[in-house]
């Protein structure tokens, strides 16, 4: 089990240092000076030259590079130009918030597509399988933000019975979760019509597989040998489309979060990009690529713990 | 499951159409604003109605439909020209050292969101509609790749391409001449896809601000500026969603009706 | 007992079966024989109940006096694997991957019976250690890719037979296996049937196989039982036409082909040696070398025919793949007409031409997308195509027998048999010295493989180039090539005149592989 994962964790790791090498230069190529912009243009030059050694502005590259590396290591993301607060307590702040909405919304879609993708495999072909694939069809065309407003104009707007917006904190847990609900559904359904056909179709293809036909040799029923057997194989392709759904999850929320004004990480991005708070907009981004990373990794888990013959390799 | 094909070839068809009209003509002039009727619903006059600032909706979603096909299209040209010739050389040099250095760039570019590409670059060159195409372009490169691979390799493995070895041929020209034409229908079938997420992709950039800069109408952002009047006009904010909707729900059906005409056991990356 | 009475099956209306009535009665083994496509294995899914969507049956399957055609699958599960077990052709796709052995035996006595896990585990066990994978060697949480083709074919069977049922189906046993490993398999599966007195049906394509096992024969063509009875009675008599063009095609032997060697062999191999390197053990250990070509010297004359013959695995394919120049050797050289053998660039086109190949696969050896004269114009890519590339095309078409107006059609719309001669016709185009056949008769039909077999005689007779006959099937080796290379783990452990080497074999490993060669007794044939 060891080497495989070794591998993995080694090859992910890498991955974000060169991740986090694009976003430094990416940073690095904008135009015009962060002290400048902190100080405005009419500031004097010794002040600008102080607050340039001071930021450490006035250092090499990859010395620059470096010891960003190092200071993020040690957990210090820097501080924000703008609200000379550090950036690491605004992240944590705003995580609060885009994480519980990214793993309700990956709950909600697990739990609405896997029975549908097993009610659907299982009746493969017949008139329930048809309908149920056209709805998906439907689920998958429906763009989230768009989806988001009609939910605000039925459930907000007319029925009145959640929030159309906003977040209080989670010091009332219940209107919280309230808060979130919308925009998880928002985003979930869309991301669950995609799992429900990838399950209905990776368990089709494992039905046609020699043991499934063993299986059914032994006496299984259709339905049992659908889930003692087919689903655990299925697992394998369903899992990978998971981990790339929680990154499209974190993505989508950065956009659901301005419809529903949520205070998460998408906002403070924007902001941040609008306020040329650069340091801020780096630092969030490297914290999204991690999570994507880190997602990675533990579907990486997931299909050793499935699959013995990676264990064994 | 011909009607797939059929009513999806309608969707994206009229969607096409609409953009290629649009360089002809348009029911008003979609620069033309006319505060004193603004927010009109649904009339013989404005067909669809007016928005905030009084200009015919119809016509802003005709030369939206513009913008969105030409960054989609790009974008998949941009995925499909890097990404099936690095997924052919990954495949042709399987296992070696050029299929590991290319299957990690694509391990690293997938741990971008193509949202996040948009955030990077537009905090560095600013917003446009260029810059969402490269975004966009650039996160499908490694889904091209991942795609070309996955349909090259099994066919490295059959007994015709060892014939070609034994008749001389080298890498590249079986690359050429048998693997790509091979892997053909899946990638006509993963570009209807990636067509679709592109359309779905810019729509979001252009949501946020990320995309399409005024005066350049674009659906995404007919949204953003409907969503102060959702309430009041709410037609004002169906309309592009819509749009949308029915394009990409349009060139998913094409899709799915390709690859069950082409050949079904075709695999085609979701999501 | 089972019998079947008028069984026919149709798929969407087309009749797949008809009219089958056979009775497999306990304690007996029942051969069904018949070519690719005759529906054998039909008839098995139909007693199982397991027949595709949209197949319709009729007639009857009796169990003891009830028609399973009629009962309604809830009691069908209760019959499956409990009173009728079955195995199938591919051990390696037939076990379920994520599961371990014992847990897959155990899941069947769990079906049927209310039982403990531990309870089931130890029945599983007992199996396990019957089909020959004792305890303290196979334990039962090995997975199924920790096993060999062999071993995985045993779990099968320990499943199948977990519950002791009436009959057991084997739908083609052993067609994936070595003729070593089959011999085993067959023993086994014999054993099983005296002991508990249960009823084997033995569906296979090799009449061989039948002739040493079987009670009683049905042979079956396009859905029908043509012909069926005792073994030896069917063998001596073999009323039926169908029957007696089967036997004839199994047994046929080319006419001889007379080789005129020269001084320089076209072939010559010394001392190869061809390393793989594996995957590391540990992350930081060092990595494994397997030695798959290990110290090979051979020649091959000018016009000679010769046969390599071995086990799976025993390197044979590896040293094939040398040969034609695809991949390097650590160790040693080969020579084509006196000149190195190389992968890529190193060999020159003129020397890459002298030496063309026939694959096994008839339906994965041409790309589906081009037309039957670009595919064997292909080898021209190595002597510059010649103005009249079109009527070499003709040509070598007319020369395996396929009308040259095919030229304009895709490979789909030709036949196995057809393929296999298109096939032919692309190795010889550009006339070689020496063609490789690599298992090229394996796939057909013995019908087919027949004609085929008559076709590279003769071709051989009239332009004379050398073939180096790669198969696992002894039999055919034996009636085609003059002298044979007997393959063992890496190595040529024994080689010499056909004839001598099998009818008197000095090495174990040939012995081995000739005492394990289903053969139908020399005085059963029709007078």
């Amino acid at each position: 089990m060891l080497p495989y994962l070794a591998r993995r964790m080694i090859s992910l790791a890498l991955s974000l240092l060169v991740a986090s090498l694009v976003i430094f230069l990416l940073v690095e190529m904008v135009p015009g000076d962060p002290a400048t912009f902190m100080l405005g243009t009419g500031a004097q030059p010794e002040t600008l030259a102080a607050l340039r050694a001071q930021l450490g502005l006035d250092q090499p590259l990859p010395v620059r590079y470096a010891s960003w590396l190092l200071q993020i290591l040690s957990g210090d993301l820097g501080q924000s130009f703008t609200y000379k607060t550090p950036v690491t307590g605004m992240i944590l702040d705003r995580m609060q918030v885009s994480l519980p909405l990214a793993l309700m919304a990956l709950a909600l879609a697990v739990l609405i597509a896997f029975p549908i993708g097993l009610f659907a495999a299982a009746r493969r072909g017949e008139a329930g399988d048809t309908a149920i694939m056209s709805v998906t069809q439907i689920g998958i065309a429906l763009p989230n933000f768009w989806f988001a407003m009609l939910l605000v104009l039925l459930f907000a707007v007319r029925l009145r019975w959640l929030p159309a917006g906003g977040f209080g904190g989670w010091d009332a847990p219940g209107a919280a979760l309230r808060s979130l609900l919308l925009p998880a559904v928002a985003l979930a359904l869309p991301q669950a019509a995609i799992l429900a056909r990838v399950l209905r179709s990776a368990l089709i293809e494992t039905m046609d597989q020699d043991y499934i036909r063993t299986a059914r040799a032994k006496g299984l029923s259709r339905g049992k040998t659908l889930r003692r057997h087919a689903l655990r194989n299925a697992l394998i392709p369903v899992l990978t489309i998971m981990g790339m759904q929680f990154s499209f999850l974190l993505a989508g929320a950065i956009i659901i979060e301005n419809v529903f004004y949520l205070p998460g990480l998408g906002r403070m991005i924007f902001q941040a990009i609008n306020q040329r708070d650069l340091i801020v907009v780096q630092s969030a981004v490297l914290v999204l690529v991690a999570a994507v990373i880190a997602v990675t990794f533990l579907v990486d888990l997931a299909y050793a713990a499935v699959d013995p013959r990676l264990r064994t390799r | 499951m011909r009607w797939t094909l059929i009513l999806g070839g309608i969707l994206a068809g009229l969607a096409m159409l609409a953009a290629a009209l649009s360089f002809l003509w348009t029911p008003h002039d979609v620069g033309q604003m006319a505060v004193a009727s603004k927010l009109q619903p649904l009339s013989g006059t404005y067909w669809l109605g007016t928005d905030h600032f009084g200009r015919d909706i119809l016509s802003m979603v005709m030369v939206g439909a513009r913008t969105s096909i030409a960054v989609a299209v790009v974008a998949v040209g941009i995925g499909m020209g890097f990404g099936v010739p690095l997924g052919l050389l990954a495949a042709a040099g399987r296992g070696g050292w050029v299929d590991e250095v290319i299957m990690r760039g694509n391990d690293l570019i997938f741990a971008f969101p193509s949202l996040v590409i948009a955030i990077l670059i537009t905090a560095a060159f600013g917003p446009s509609a260029v810059n969402a195409i490269i975004a966009i372009g650039i996160f499908n490169i490694p889904v091209f790749a991942r795609v070309t691979r996955g349909a090259a390799m099994p066919i490295w493995t059959l007994d015709y391409i060892r014939a070609a070895q034994v008749a001389g041929k080298g890498r590249l020209r079986i690359s050429l001449e048998h693997i790509l034409p091979n892997t053909l229908n899946l990638l006509i079938v993963q570009g209807t896809i990636q067509f679709s997420l592109g359309i779905l992709a810019e729509a979001g950039l252009s949501y946020v601000g990320l995309g399409a800069q005024p005066p350049t109408p674009s659906w995404g952002r007919m949204l953003a500026e409907a969503q102060t009047f959702v309430t009041i006009a709410p037609h004002v904010a169906i309309i592009p969603g819509l749009c949308i909707f029915a394009t990409v729900l349009g060139l998913n059906l094409l899709g799915d009706g390709l690859r069950d005409a082409l050949d079904p056991r075709l695999k085609v990356m979701q999501a | 007992m089972i019998a079947l009475e008028n069984l026919s099956v149709a798929i969407r209306g087309t009749p797949i079966l008809r009219n089958v009535d056979l009775t497999l009665a306990p304690g007996q083994i029942t051969g069904l024989v018949g070519e690719s496509g005759s529906g054998k294995s039909m008839t098995a899914l139909a007693i199982m109940g397991l027949l595709p969507r949209g197949a319709v049956a009729g007639g009857a399957v009796r169990l003891d006096g009830q028609n399973l055609l009629t009962t309604p699958e809830s009691a069908l599960c209760r019959i499956r694997g409990n009173r009728i077990g079955m195995i199938f052709q591919e051990p390696m796709t037939a076990l379920n991957p994520l599961m371990t052995i014992g847990d897959q035996v155990a899941e069947v006595l769990r079906i049927h019976h209310r039982m403990s896990r531990e309870a089931a585990r130890a029945r599983a066990r007992d199996r396990l250690d019957r089909v020959g994978l004792p305890g303290p060697r196979f334990p039962l949480t090995l997975y199924p890719h920790e096993l060999s083709g062999g071993q995985r074919q045993r779990v099968a069977i320990a499943l199948a037979i977990a519950e002791a049922p009436d009959l057991l189906i084997a739908d083609e046993p052993t067609t994936a296996l070595d003729v070593t490993t089959q011999a085993q398999i067959l023993d086994l599966l014999r054993d099983l049937v005296r002991e508990a007195g249960m009823s084997l049906l033995l569906i296979t394509h090799d009449l061989a196989v039948v002739a040493g096992i079987a009670d009683q024969v049905a042979v079956m063509r396009e859905g029908e039982l043509v012909e069926n009875g005792e073994t030896e009675a069917l063998f001596r008599n073999q009323q039926h036409p169908y029957t007696r063009a089967l036997f004839a095609a199994s047994r046929h032997v080319p006419a001889r082909v007379t080789a005129q060697a020269d001084d320089t062999p076209i072939l010559s191999v010394r001392d190869a040696v061809r390393e793989y390197v594996l995957a590391r053990r540990t992350t930081f250990g060092p990595h494994e070398v397997l030695r798959a070509v290990d110290g090979v010297s051979f020649d091959i004359q000018d016009g000679e025919s010769v046969g390599l013959v071995g086990e799976s695995g025993c390197g044979k394919s590896t040293l094939t793949r040398a040969i034609l120049g695809l991949d390097p050797l650590q160790g040693g050289e080969i020579r084509l007409d006196g000149e190195a053998v190389g992968p890529g660039g190193a060999m020159p086109a003129a020397l890459r031409a002298k030496v063309q190949v026939v694959f096994q696969d008839p339906f994965g050896s041409f790309d589906p997308r081009w037309r039957v004269d670009r595919l064997l114009a292909e080898p021209f890519h190595l002597t510059g195509r010649p103005r009249n590339w079109r009527e070499r095309v003709a040509e070598a078409l007319s020369e395996v027998g396929i009308d040259p107006s095919a030229a304009r059609r895709h490979i789909h719309e030709f036949s196995g048999g057809q393929r296999q001669r298109l096939a032919i016709a692309r190795a010889l185009i550009i006339r070689p010295r020496l063609i490789v056949l690599d298992e090229a008769v394996s796939a057909l039909d013995v019908q087919v493989r027949a004609q085929v077999l008559d076709l590279l005689a003769d071709l051989r007779r009239s332009h004379g180039m050398a073939y180096l006959f790669i198969s696992h099937d002894l039999g055919v080796v034996r009636g085609v090539t003059d002298r044979v290379l007997v393959m063992d783990r890496g190595g040529i452990v024994e080689q010499g005149p056909t004839e001598r080497v099998m009818g008197q074999p000095a090495h174990a490993t040939t012995r081995r592989l000739m005492a394990a060669m289903p053969e139908i007794p020399a005085d059963w044939s029709v007078v």
